[in-house]
């Protein structure tokens, strides 16, 4: 199942966000989308789940399979929030319901989309918590938020986005607010994941380093707009846009290319 | 996405022209500058001297006394007119004396913290304790029945809400980094006070103050009412509805200075909720998208 | 000139039990030098960081600078102005009612420059002269981080600190502000601490590296040594989970484990329980010496 944007155009009370963007994300690939604050990649992100902030007017299409998101009635687009296309944000610690326990969180997504029973809902979810590595998952089901370190709750916060087994995952800067250490952890999930349930993955982040180790493809956008697009390889070695050249240099590692 | 700084004083002033098109808005500074501008021509603008007992006891409003008369035959229009000189100065002095005590007691309790801190809330918390009304109740008592000692019974229940409100606001302010930039290039306590601690607070005091107003006048009518404050003659407005209460069935005598009251006091109360939205950078930016 | 000695932390919350968030960290500056500081979160390296400059109590141990201790910041007057700190928050190290200007100037009262202007240091670190009479809020974030900067250096620091300076801003600024700090730092013959959770703007501009972690310094040395032949296994483990942006799609290695809480350490070493290379006696006894506080690298 792929998922294509073309032409997608956001303005938000007259501003011109998103002036035309064009990506394609293919199952079991990472898309890595590349810019820096105020780019608009955050608003891509949002747009394919119909999150765009109030007031907010999208032209173009989302293309998921045969339906145009940006045109469905709210109601299926509901059901495909969640159920097909599912989101993991920046800061774990405010991604999480923080008087709700981790099981419940888990189990209820899973049980109003995939009308799931009870006890089943706790074994996939405990089952979903090892995938994640969490260690002692069982234990865990039952713990909230606020007893697990950062870089946990990013896990469960993506195990949460796999519950209902969607096909896109949208994931806005998921290691930024982690340690480096931490971060490592994370990609390689993300990365494993991606290759085990050949989820299409769109990554949004302005670490370069980041992109560099698990996007296949990388998009760079620029005010609004994707200035490069193309395989990890290419466009981080051989930048054909000044735009990503000027991204590349101003990195502290620049002697690495 | 850059964060927006809650304390930007060009901020405020981008923000509050458009808080200020809300119709609460606009109503509340019709009501205020217009009674501003009665309490100041009132002496040109009054039919009848407020003193005067020269009119028709008791009359029904209509020609020549549009509020009617009270049973001193005194004509109420005029007397209402008048009181706005009594009643809206006072309240605004005294809640400017209330912030200007209690927000000093409670920047210092905020700043120096341990033993100066513990002094300044156990008092304000013992206030507190009173119920509001009572202990302005008696300390007008105590003091002698006039309308200074009242604003002196209110100045005294008054200040510590301030002080409490300055104290949280200094608390969160002193420890910003601008703060201990400033210690660290060698400002004295009382500098970094003057200059980097107060003029940051000043937002939230402020919207405080001008809520307070509303509730400053009508515990000063209040007081007044009860014979603690104004004296007769004077048209305080308090004191009128009190004397309007004794003739109930002459309904103009204790309604007039009432809705003066009722309209002062809303009208401050819209100002003060619209200050609030627009210094508020969450309503602020509500206000400003529902606009777009 | 600044010399940490053996500085214990400790940070009480009532009802909890002592944090030691800083547990014995010794490290010295010299004038001129610039030493990053790195480590990640809970660490305890900016509670180092304001140890030094006297914004935090110090439970034990002691900060001297140019052989006078360091004293805290009480209610007098600061008098130890050559110690001066740039801090990770651009939106509130500035005062948002004051023009740029005046702050600015307020640093050169502390170093009783009469000839330099505000302006000639808003152009120092390459803002427009004119900016001096604007307010904060009509700045971006990297921009007044060089005001702050400004406003530290006009004061004529001989230390300067910066605590996570360069964090908050956009990836682009990061290597500019970090690399104008050292050039301003070290033409003026001050010293810099930097402290940075990022290794490669810390390899960019330090001389030398200290690498802390949970409350210790366990790796010091020169930037290119540590960074070509890390000894302590956290320095390596560190530097191998960096991501590089080199498109070669290398996943970075994993530190298996969680931080410690900082409140019940681990014995012995600290990093035992997740260091690939432990041995029985890092279990029980802790590697208190430099400038590898390992036993794999203990000094004979």
């Amino acid at each position: 199942m792929t998922l294509d944007i073309a032409g997608l155009k956001v303005t938000i009370g007259g501003k011109d966000i998103l002036r035309g963007v064009d990506l394609r994300l293919e199952a079991g690939k990472v898309h890595g989308l590349a810019g820096e604050s105020g780019s608009g990649k955050t608003m891509t992100g949002l747009a394919v789940l119909g999150l765009l902030p109030h007031g907010a007017k999208a032209s173009g299409s989302i293309t998921l399979g045969e339906r145009d998101l940006l045109r469905l009635p709210p109601k299926e687009l509901n059901r495909v929030r969640g159920g097909e296309v599912a989101m993991v944000f920046q800061d774990p610690a405010t991604s999480l319901h923080p008087m709700l326990t981790i099981g419940t969180q888990l189990t209820e997504h899973m049980r109003h989309h995939l009308r799931l029973g009870k006890a089943e809902a706790r074994e996939r979810a405990i089952e979903l918590l090892g995938k994640v590595r969490i260690p002692g998952p069982a234990e865990a089901y039952g713990r909230f938020p606020h007893q697990f370190s950062g870089g946990m709750r990013q896990r469960i916060a993506i195990a949460i986005a796999l519950a209902c087994s969607p096909k896109v995952l949208i994931a806005d800067e998921p290691t930024t607010a982690l340690d480096v250490t931490v971060q490592a952890g994370v990609l390689r999930l993300l990365r494993g994941l991606c290759d085990e349930l050949g989820l299409a993955v769109l990554l949004v982040t302005h670490d370069l380093g980041v992109m560099s180790a698990v996007a296949d493809e990388v998009s760079v956008m620029k005010d609004g707009l994707v200035v490069e697009s193309g395989p990890r390889g290419r466009v981080l070695r051989e930048p054909e846009h000044a735009y990503t050249r000027a991204l590349l240099d101003s990195l502290p590692d620049t002697e690495v290319r | 996405m850059r964060r927006r700084d809650p304390l930007a004083r060009g901020g405020l002033l981008r923000r509050l022209p458009q808080a200020w098109r809300q119709p609460l808005a606009v109503t509340g500074a019709v009501l205020a500058v217009a009674w501003l501008v009665i309490a100041l021509v009132a002496p040109v603008l009054a039919p009848h001297d407020p003193l005067a007992q020269d009119l028709p006891r008791l009359a029904a409003p209509g020609p020549g006394h549009w509020f009617g008369t009270d049973q001193l035959g005194r004509d109420i229009l005029s007397r209402v007119m008048y009181g706005a000189r009594v009643s809206i100065p006072l309240t605004l002095l005294l809640v400017a004396l209330s912030v200007l005590i209690g927000g000093l007691l409670g920047a210092c309790a905020g700043y120096f913290g341990r033993w100066v801190d513990e002094t300044i809330m156990r008092v304000a918390d013992l206030v507190f304790a009173f119920p509001t009304v009572i202990l302005a109740m008696v300390v007008a008592a105590a003091l002698g029945a006039s309308l200074t000692n009242a604003v002196l019974a209110v100045l005294v229940v008054a200040w510590p809400a301030y002080a409490r409100v300055t104290r949280g606001l200094v608390l969160g302010v002193r420890e910003r980094e601008f703060v201990l930039s400033g210690r660290l290039l060698g400002f004295s306590v009382w500098r970094s006070l003057r200059v980097d601690v107060l003029p940051n607070v000043t937002g939230p005091v402020l919207v405080l103050a001008t809520l307070d107003i509303g509730t400053a006048l009508l515990l000063l009518s209040g007081l007044s009412f009860l014979g603690l404050g104004a004296k007769p003659p004077s048209p305080e407005w308090g004191a009128m509805v009190a004397s309007g209460v004794e003739v109930f069935d002459s309904w103009w005598v204790a309604t007039f200075p009432g809705l003066a009251i009722l309209t002062v006091v809303l009208a401050f109360n819209f100002l003060g909720d619209t200050l609030r939205d627009a210094l508020d950078p969450r309503t602020a930016r509500a206000i400003k998208e529902r606009a777009l | 000139m600044l010399t940490i000695d053996d500085v214990v932390v400790e940070h009480r919350s009532p009802g909890r039990a002592v944090v030691r968030a800083v547990a014995g960290a010794s490290l010295q500056v010299r004038p001129g030098e610039v030493v990053g500081l790195v480590g990640e979160s809970g660490c305890g390296k900016s509670t180092l960081a304001r140890a030094v400059c006297g914004l935090n109590p110090i439970t034990s141990g002691s900060v001297s600078f140019e052989g006078q201790p360091v004293t805290p910041l009480g209610l007098r007057r600061r008098r130890l102005t050559g110690i001066q700190m740039v801090f990770q928050d651009p939106y509130a190290s500035l005062n948002p009612r004051r023009r740029v200007g005046d702050q600015i100037a307020d640093g050169l009262r502390t170093s009783g420059d009469t000839s330099t202007t505000p302006a000639d240091l808003l152009e120092r670190v390459g803002l427009p002269r004119d900016f001096a009479g604007r307010h904060p809020h009509e700045f971006s974030g990297g921009q007044r981080q060089r005001i702050a900067i400004a406003r530290a250096l006009a004061a004529r620091p001989r230390l300067l600190i910066g605590d996570e300076p360069i964090s908050a801003l956009d990836a682009s600024a990061q290597s500019q502000v970090a690399r104008l700090m050292r050039d301003l730092a070290v033409e003026s013959g001050a010293g810099l601490l930097f402290i940075s959770h990022d290794l490669s703007v810390v390899r960019l501009i330090a001389d030398r590296i200290a690498v802390m972690y949970l409350g210790k310094i366990v790796e010091v040395g020169g930037t290119a040594e540590v960074w070509a032949r890390p000894r302590h296994p956290y320095t390596e483990a560190l530097l191998a989970a960096v991501p590089k942006p080199d498109g070669r799609g290398v996943l970075p290695a994993e530190l298996p484990g969680d931080v410690p809480d900082p409140a019940s350490p681990p014995s012995g070493c600290r990093f035992h329980p997740r260091c690939p290379k432990v041995m029985d006696v890092c279990r029980e006894k802790s590697p208190d010496f430099g400038p590898v506080a390992c036993w794999l690298h203990e000094p004979k």
